[in-house]
């Protein structure tokens, strides 16, 4: 995916020297990453290399200790879930996030509900809607009025893709979004990725398969041990060398130069 | 991504599939008809009369008040120890506001209506705010709702004990003790009148939920399953109705009441008690707390809560704040259910609502709610109530010693959450 991507202007979004640490560790040393409109950037790194706590701070799960968040140059205060989503940032954790009792349209509207008269919410509004979402991300899904924990791996995964995109989303955080799917529904999360591309919108996306990763992403980078490595573009690179910099920590390339 | 569809509609189904009634709703209603029953026969008929499900239902409004509360509660995997201990510092504010504060500060006569309403007021405010504290202890300060509330079981039955020098506090207001069943009924004819407009009201609300499907195109079941079922409503509202009715007011207690009025019985002269205030009580607290559990953002948060406490947080719901307004409306439930309790007993004791934690707990768990969170109803819990009330008062009934009473209801709360555990393997959620 070696399309040119204009990356002269302001990103979308940019996380600048972000830090945190729980107790003594340092989850985040001072990374600093970004993504254009209309770029895919993955993160890589080994399990508690920091890929998923830096992309919580941008979601409002976690506080930076330091470090700022920017989005399109101006910037702003994430301080919860909430206010990422009035940012438009929109996140399909790895657990995927849904509350298992519910259906399908109470979760995608999940803190986002329609209320009609009375300040009541409208179930039947919320479904159709969920309906219209779900005809066009995956077309047989008919379990409506069930709840989500009676939906296999691919159907609860749609609804959280659902929930992601359905709010007109400007940025995307993926983490591991292809992680428990077969190989038909990891296709399907590979051309909504493409999709969502095309429109414009920005997407980090967090995986463990490198072979993945050089397919979707533009640019890719690299965590180990809390601290960035580097990023760099899928073109740029071969999977060895983007190997070697989640395994031995630097990358081969820049190491010869 | 492959998808197996339940039953497509338009497809023939069973005829019981077609009026998608509650199975579980349906085995509670069965337990309770096997209950009525078995009682009935063991008591030689004296179990199904009306004056015996007249006094059941107004046995169990206090409890099932509380339960429907409790329910939320569960749901967002809580628990809350304290309602019977609450309930009599709330039963012992109300007493002592219309008794003593009230008349002491405002001056009104010993008596007088405005005491009652103040009262109430004043036990439900009671009830908020020390609600809302343990929340405030559960939700900000994340001390475990069991250790709260079990401290709480301690600290409030003793506040009520302080604020009434340990002294039973009655007779209670008259306009007071309106609320507490027998002393405030509609009587025949306004009992009719609410029947029929209960009728009307479950039908019309049955007709504008298929209006609102058939607006977005959704299935919806067959004209003649939705008017089965609007007819089971009506038959079993008016029945109700009906069964309550037929208690007539016993001929000395009409001649005393003639009597206060200087004037005699006239010949062939019955009344009935009618509904009950107390149960009127209850059904609009059915309804509101169905409307909040269905309906309000509040209720569905609530269950989102229970189902996955981190997507609940992930989705920008305030959990702490939840927990503080869970706490706090289960505490107002309390003050309402410790008005109809002190009432019907015409004064406040200060063993009032002790072990009414326990029944509580157990009509909600009974009714359906699961411990593990996120599931619940609210009929479900009133019904739950309503089972436990049935078997202890047909046991008295029937004249099984007390110590055994309590043996059979503690089995069948366990018996009844196993049969729930295989229920839901079965069918699944």
């Amino acid at each position: 995916m070696a399309e040119d991507i204009d990356r002269s202007g302001t990103p979308l979004v940019e996380m600048r020297d972000i830090s945190i640490a729980f107790g003594g560790v340092q989850a985040v040393d001072r990374v600093s990453i970004d993504v254009f409109p209309g770029e895919v950037v993955g993160l890589l790194g080994h399990n508690g290399a920091g890929k998923s706590t830096l992309i919580k701070i941008l979601a409002g799960a976690y506080k930076a200790d330091s470090g700022e968040i920017l989005i399109n140059g101006q910037k702003v205060d994430i301080r919860s879930p909430a206010d990422a989503r009035t940012h438009h940032i929109e996140t399909i954790y790895q657990t995927l996030a849904l509350a298992d009792n519910l259906d399908a349209s109470a979760n995608l509207f999940l803190g986002r509900e329609i209320v009609g008269a009375f300040g009541l919410v409208d179930d039947s509004a919320m479904e159709a809607e969920t309906r219209k979402i779900m005809a066009r991300l995956n077309p047989n899904f008919r379990k409506f009025s069930v709840p989500v924990s009676a939906l296999s791996g691919g159907q609860r995964q749609s609804v959280a893709i659902a929930r992601a995109v359905y709010f007109n989303a400007k940025i995307v955080i993926m983490d591991e979004p292809t992680a428990a799917l077969g190989v038909h529904e990891t296709e399907m999360v590979a051309d909504l990725i493409k999709e969502l591309k095309s429109q414009g919108l920005g997407i980090f996306l967090i995986s463990h398969d490198t072979r993945e990763m050089m397919d979707l992403c533009d640019r890719v980078s690299v965590m180990k041990n809390g601290a960035l490595v580097g990023t760099e573009r899928v073109e740029d690179v071969t999977e060895d060398d983007i190997l070697s910099m989640i395994i031995l920590g630097k990358n081969p390339k820049r190491e010869a130069a | 991504m492959t998808d197996t569809t339940g039953p497509h509609p338009g497809r023939s189904r069973s005829l019981f599939a077609q009026l998608e009634l509650d199975l579980r709703l349906l085995g509670m209603i069965g337990a309770f008809a096997v209950i009525c029953v078995l009682f009935n026969i063991l008591t030689g008929g004296n179990f199904l009369t009306p004056r015996n499900l007249f006094n059941l239902t107004i046995q169990t409004v206090s409890v099932a008040i509380m339960a429907t509360g409790m329910v939320f509660v569960i749901v967002t995997r809580h628990i809350d120890l304290a309602v019977g201990s609450l309930l009599a510092t709330c039963s012992a504010v109300m007493a002592m506001t219309q008794t003593a504060w009230a008349v002491d500060l405002l001056g009104l006569p010993l008596g007088s209506p405005a005491l009652a309403w103040i009262a109430i007021l004043a036990g439900l405010l009671t009830g908020a705010v020390i609600g809302g504290f343990q929340g405030w202890l559960v939700g900000y300060l994340s001390i475990p709702a069991f250790i709260v509330t079990l401290g709480g079981l301690l600290v409030w039955r003793n506040v009520a004990w302080y604020l009434t020098n340990g002294q039973t506090i009655g007779p209670l207001n008259e306009t007071f003790q309106l609320f507490g069943g027998i002393n405030g009924t509609l009587g025949a004819t306004w009992s009719w009148i609410f029947g029929i407009l209960a009728s009307v009201a479950a039908v019309l609300a049955l007709f504008a939920s298929r209006r609102a499907k058939l607006r977005h195109d959704f299935p919806v079941k067959p004209m003649w399953a939705e008017g089965a079922v609007a007819a089971i409503f009506v038959i079993a509202i008016m029945g109700f109705i009906a069964i309550l009715n037929a208690y007539t007011i016993p001929a000395r207690v009409l001649a005393r009441q003639f009597e206060a009025r200087g004037l005699a019985v006239p010949e062939g002269f019955t009344a009935s008690y009618g509904l009950p205030i107390s149960v009127l009580l209850l059904i609009a607290v059915a309804v509101v707390m169905t409307v909040i559990a269905r309906k309000t953002r509040f209720g569905r948060y609530v269950f989102a809560t229970g189902g996955n406490p981190d997507a609940a947080e992930l989705s920008g719901i305030n959990t702490r704040l939840l927990t503080v307004k869970v706490f706090a409306l289960m505490g107002v439930l309390v003050g309402i259910a410790g008005l109809v309790a002190s009432s019907r007993l015409t004064f406040h004791s200060n063993d009032i609502g002790t072990l009414d934690e326990l029944r509580v707990i157990a009509a909600a768990v009974i009714g359906g709610t699961a411990l593990a969170g996120g599931i619940g109803t609210i009929y479900g819990a009133i019904l739950g109530a309503l089972i436990m009330q049935s078997l202890q008062s047909g046991m008295a009934m029937v004249g099984v010693d007390a110590p055994l009473q309590n043996i059979v209801v503690g089995s069948v709360l366990v018996a009844a959450v196993l049969i729930d555990i295989i229920y839901r393997r079965r069918v699944g959620g």
